[in-house]
């Protein structure tokens, strides 16, 4: 078991490195301004929301974009919900491909919008992953009896 | 003359061909250019271009062949073979001219020739013919006196007399004689009656003529013997004409033809000299001119001859004529064609001319000409040789200055190729420093980052001075090698040409708040830009000061143009010593003296132009530097002493006219610096009073004592910022003074340290005053103080505020003040941020379908202490707000499904009016709806694009405001605040 030092320097290093490769912005620091005592859970909670949320929508998308005649309205309506979603807590990847697949809706690009749905499935994972890893590293260190460092 | 004319005439053709010349190099340059001017199209070439084509539409295949020759190889041969036809030309010219000279100079000698020689003819034949008519008269004179008469009239005395004294009429005779024609039958009787015998005609001797030794003649069918005859021909008389063989065969002629005839050249009896013999017929009566030879014969009485002595004459005529001497003159009987008996003159050599004049002396059967020769060849033809050896010169001049040019050009072409490729390889290897050094300076980056990273961690572990002390240097060191790096990934970027500016809504104080500048209030708070451009240029030229400057002040001021520009006109210069430091300055005026005016700037209406300048009180720029400040890599003095790269200013120079604006200084040495520059930023149309971000010190009164007017305004700018109302006074008398009689409440007293440090009791008194002041609080005190390190410590020393003034320090200050304050007077109270103090305990609807924004707009509205309730469509909004209204606001998204955020509001809002048209109608009793007759719940938009257009459209579907989603939380303060305070 490593020290809480040890922890707490890994997690800088881990949330560094997310805002240094774009998976996340500035939302998602304010994000985690917002918790405090009263609602200690509020970043995993709305991260937990937003991982529900998205799995519904790339299903919906996935149903949307294989129909016969594909409903794009729909699948925009869908599309900007997700790109809301994300950009709330900051995975601005993701945010960037749903600006992409919005404009292919626009068009009736179905080849482009089926390329940006797995884009978008693929920075989702990513994201997921990410952010799973450093839900974890925040449990070891309150386990091990240690803060989590602020982010400046 | 004539050599005159030729030389003039051979220039002229000299410079006709240089001309040619010319214009030929000059349609290839044109054709060059035309090809240029294809690939660049320009409207002044494109005239040209036209100009050119209507000039030479009609000799396209000329251009064409033009562009051929621009190949250079072709053309040195195609040049090479044009000199050698030239020179060529020339040659063949000038061997036509001589042969032209000399050909007419021969023609005009031949006309001269045959001038003079047919004169001399003319003249022989004239004297001649006069001469021979007077023969001709005096063989009628004898036909009349001596045979018409009996006894005869003339006797040999007579005659001799008679033709000495008429000799002048006969020019050309040396004498004349008569003979008798004398039948064999009368020989006796005429002999008997002469007195002498008939003579035969012998000239055996020549030298020793005797006519006492002639012999008689011998008998024949008849004779001539010589009856009369002249003194100067006496010694004929008594000879028989007939035994002469030339006299003979002349007297035959003669009575047969009835006209005078000449004899062939024979050498004169006696005088033993050259001449001819003319003989005329004497008849006895007249005969018609076509009687027959033998009607003649019979008739003929006897015969008058004339001595021609034709050597001498031709001599005597020759004399009278000028230029006797230039030529010769032969004349020869051609009777014979194939041997022709010369008759005068001598032969001589051959001189080339020669001119025939045939000559007529009456006697058809004998054919005489005169020949003439020049004496002297023709001389040699200087002219001819002359003119042409000029031409040929010419020519070969003009082949070498051909020559000439044409190697000059080709040398000049080759060069310009040289240059050319030099010139591209030189960009070349200059775009790949560029890039190197981008590349390179990214790769370094990239490392850095994880070198300050680590030593940030490091320096939270647990560290003993000395190696917090190393990790501290370290960590400088890296900070200023990634600024180093940022600036020469700048540099590059400007070379390479893709820097591009933002066009981002900032604020200006936040952006300048730690350079504690002095903004004028004129200017905008916010304006879109690219801040972080504009924070470099601004920083870099406040680096440099900070480089060079020991004491003194660094001041940054910001203004709008138009207000500096006004400023110039109105007023006077500031003095010396109102400054900052009070320490001179570089005259900033003269800074922007190169600047355009700001009439003249073109920029769309809404733009802002600021001018933001820098002073110092630095050691200056040399004077001979100063044309060079802005050049890339130069810097003032070696860069040991100051460090850096020298491309800070150049940079700043390229981002200020990325701006739109211009930069400009003026400096002297040993006073300071002072950097201006312009930019021009766009205007968000917003409108916004300054310093209403703070609320907590709105409204309140803070006095700042400073008697340098300068200072004070920085100042007074600075804590204006917080929203107080500031007024300055020069002395801590006159702040008593104010006090003591103004009727106003003054929160905070900021005084100068200089001013506090001055008296120290007076001060010690004033604070003591200032205490017991009869008011409800009592203001606070503080000092500002240009530096940390404090003075002698003084025990009733107020709080110390260090300069530069920062916003966010001057508020903690403040509020710490404040803070004291109220938990003396009340109970604890913690305070609070704004915000919080706004949102506590309202009741807000926040209606979003997306879950997780939802989620999170409710978490940042909870955390400033409000309750919310969350609604996932606009239905249930609608059904959630209907008067009476339990929210005190709601925030709306504004895109949702079925019914957006616009349409929603519209709704409410349509029943907020029903409502409130029927209470006013008495429909609905007052009291159900808590004694409100007008509800309005605010409603704001919560959008993710903030366009001016969304901005409208909120208006228009009766929305009170909008917030930008993700909340911030300066925008939702300035928001809510409309509607809580």
């Amino acid at each position: 078991m490593a020290s809480v030092p040890q922890l707490q320097r890994q997690l800088i290093e881990y949330t560094a490195s997310l805002y240094d490769e774009k998976y996340l912005d500035d939302q998602f620091l304010q994000l985690q301004k917002l918790q405090d005592e009263s609602n200690p859970e509020f970043v995993v909670e709305v991260v937990s929301l937003f991982f529900e949320d998205s799995e519904k929508l790339l299903n919906n998308l996935a149903t949307a974009l294989q129909q016969k005649s594909v409903d794009y309205k729909q699948v925009d309506s869908h599309v900007h919900q997700f790109k809301g979603s994300s950009s709330s807590i900051g995975a601005q990847r993701v945010t960037n491909v749903c600006v992409h697949f919005r404009n292919y809706c626009e068009e009736k690009n179905l080849d482009g919008c089926l390329q940006c749905l797995q884009q978008v499935k693929h920075e989702y994972i990513l994201v997921r992953n990410k952010l799973e890893a450093l839900f974890r590293l925040e449990q070891q260190i309150l386990q091990a009896g240690g803060s989590i460092p602020m982010m400046e | 003359m004539s050599f005159i004319h030729l030389i003039g005439f051979g220039l002229k053709v000299g410079h006709l061909l240089l001309m040619l010349c010319y214009s030929f190099l000059t349609v290839i340059s044109l054709n060059s250019f035309i090809n240029d001017s294809q690939m660049k199209p320009n409207k002044s070439r494109k005239i040209w271009v036209k100009f050119l084509e209507i000039f030479s539409s009609k000799t396209s295949k000329i251009h064409h062949y033009y562009q051929y020759i621009g190949s250079a190889k072709f053309r040195k041969t195609w040049w090479r073979k044009l000199l050698i036809l030239w020179i060529a030309f020339g040659t063949i010219l000038a061997l036509w001219i001589f042969w032209y000279l000399r050909s007419e100079a021969l023609e005009k000698r031949k006309e001269t020739l045959a001038n003079m020689c047919d004169e001399r003819a003319r003249m022989l034949q004239d004297q001649f013919n006069v001469s021979m008519n007077h023969v001709q008269a005096m063989s009628i004179l004898i036909s009349t006196f001596h045979h018409g008469k009996n006894p005869s009239a003339i006797d040999q005395e007579t005659f001799a007399k008679y033709t000495e004294r008429t000799a002048f009429e006969r020019p050309l005779t040396s004498g004349v004689a008569y003979a008798v024609r004398v039948l064999d039958s009368e020989r006796e009787q005429f002999e008997k009656q002469q007195g002498w015998t008939i003579k035969k005609m012998t000239p055996v001797n020549k030298d020793k003529y005797n006519p006492e030794e002639l012999e008689p003649s011998p008998v024949q069918p008849e004779y001539a013997p010589v009856i009369f005859a002249q003194d100067t021909v006496a010694h004929v008389i008594s000879l028989d004409m007939l035994t002469g063989k030339e006299d003979r065969e002349n007297v035959l002629r003669a009575r047969a033809l009835g006209k005078g005839v000449l004899t062939a050249p024979l050498a004169l009896i006696k005088s033993n000299r050259l001449g001819v013999i003319l003989t005329f017929a004497v008849y006895k009566r007249d005969l018609p001119p076509n009687a027959t030879p033998e009607e003649r014969i019979e008739a003929t009485d006897g015969y008058l001859g004339g001595v021609f002595d034709i050597e001498s004459l031709v001599e005597k005529l020759l004399q009278q004529l000028a230029s006797k001497q230039t030529i010769y003159v032969n004349v020869f009987d051609t009777t014979n064609i194939s041997n022709p008996i010369s008759m005068y003159g001598i032969d001589v050599l051959d001189t080339g001319l020669q001119h025939i004049s045939p000559l007529n002396f009456g006697d058809p059967s004998r054919k005489h000409e005169m020949r003439c020769r020049f004496k002297q060849k023709q001389p040699w033809q200087i002219l001819a040789i002359s003119a042409s050896f000029g031409i040929f010169v010419i020519t070969l001049l003009v082949g070498h200055i051909f020559h000439a040019t044409v190697n000059r050009i080709t040398k000049v072409e080759d060069d310009y190729k040289k240059m050319l490729d030099l010139k591209k390889r030189a960009e070349e290897a200059d775009v790949a420093k560029s890039e190197f050094l981008a590349n390179v300076s990214h790769e370094i980056r990239t490392p850095m980052t994880g070198v300050l990273g680590m030593l940030d961690t490091l320096m939270d572990t647990n560290l003993d001075v000395t190696q917090q002390d190393h990790v501290r240097i370290a960590q400088a060191s890296g900070k200023a090698l990634v600024s180093l790096i940022n600036a020469v990934l700048d540099k590059a970027k400007i070379e390479s040409g893709t820097i591009e500016l933002e066009a981002v809504r900032f604020n200006l104080w936040e952006i300048l708040d730690d350079l504690a500048a002095y903004i004028s209030a004129k200017v905008p708070e916010t304006l879109i830009g690219d801040p972080g451009r504009f924070r470099q240029i601004i920083t870099n030229l406040v680096g440099n000061s900070m480089k060079f400057t020991k004491k003194g002040h660094i001041f940054v001021t910001v203004h709008l143009l138009e207000e500096v520009m006004k400023s110039i006109d109105a007023e006077p210069e500031p003095s010396s010593n109102d400054t900052l430091s009070g320490l001179p300055v570089a005259d900033r005026n003269r800074s922007w003296e190169g600047f355009r005016p700001a009439g003249q700037i073109v920029c769309p209406p809404e733009s802002i132009t600021l001018i933001i300048s820098v002073e110092d009180t630095g050691v200056g720029i040399p004077l001979d530097a100063q044309p060079r400040i802005f050049t890339p890599y130069m810097q003032v003095g070696p860069s040991i002493y100051h460090g850096g790269t020298g491309i800070g200013l150049s940079i700043s120079k390229y981002l200020v006219n990325l701006m739109n604006g211009e930069i400009g200084f003026d400096s002297v040495p040993q006073i300071g610096s002072t950097f201006t520059f312009t930019a021009v930023f766009s205007n968000p149309n917003e409108q916004q009073i300054n310093g209403q971000s703070m609320s907590e010190f709105c409204n309140m009164q803070a006095v700042v004592v400073d008697p340098r007017p300068i200072r004070a305004e920085v100042s007074r700018c600075h804590i204006q910022q917080l929203g107080m109302h500031v007024e300055i006074v020069s002395s801590l008398t006159s702040m008593l003074t104010m006090l003591t009689n103004g009727s106003q409440t003054v929160h905070f007293v900021l005084i100068e340290e200089e001013v506090w440090d001055q008296d120290l009791s007076n001060s010690v008194e004033f604070s003591y005053k200032l205490r017991n002041l009869n008011q409800e609080i009592s203001p606070k005190l503080f000092l500002l103080s240009n530096s940390i390190s404090n003075g002698p410590h003084q025990n009733n020393k107020p709080t110390v505020i260090t300069k530069p003034l920062r916003i966010s320090m001057l508020a903690a200050s403040l509020q710490r003040a404040m803070g004291d304050n109220k938990s003396n007077s009340s109970n604890g109270e913690v305070p609070k941020l704004s915000l919080s103090k706004l949102l506590i305990g309202r009741k807000i609807l926040v209606v979003d379908d997306n879950n997780v924004n939802l989620l999170v707009a409710a978490g940042a509205l909870k955390k400033y202490g409000a309750d919310v309730v969350c609604a996932d469509n606009g239905r249930k909004a609608i059904a959630l707000l209907k008067p009476p209204h339990l929210f005190d606001a709601c925030f709306m998204d504004i895109q949702m499904p079925e019914m957006d955020g616009f349409e929603a509001t519209k709704k409410i809002r349509e029943i907020e009016h029903s409502v409130n048209f029927r209470i006013k109608n008495g429909s609905l009793s007052l009291q159900d709806y808590a004694d409100i007759s007008n509800w309005h719940v605010p409603i704001l938009a919560m959008t993710a694009d903030v366009i001016q257009a969304t901005h409208e459209r909120c208006l228009r579907s009766g929305m009170d405001g909008y917030v930008s989603k993700p909340f911030e939380a300066n925008q939702l303060y300035q928001e809510v605040s409309r509607f809580f305070l």
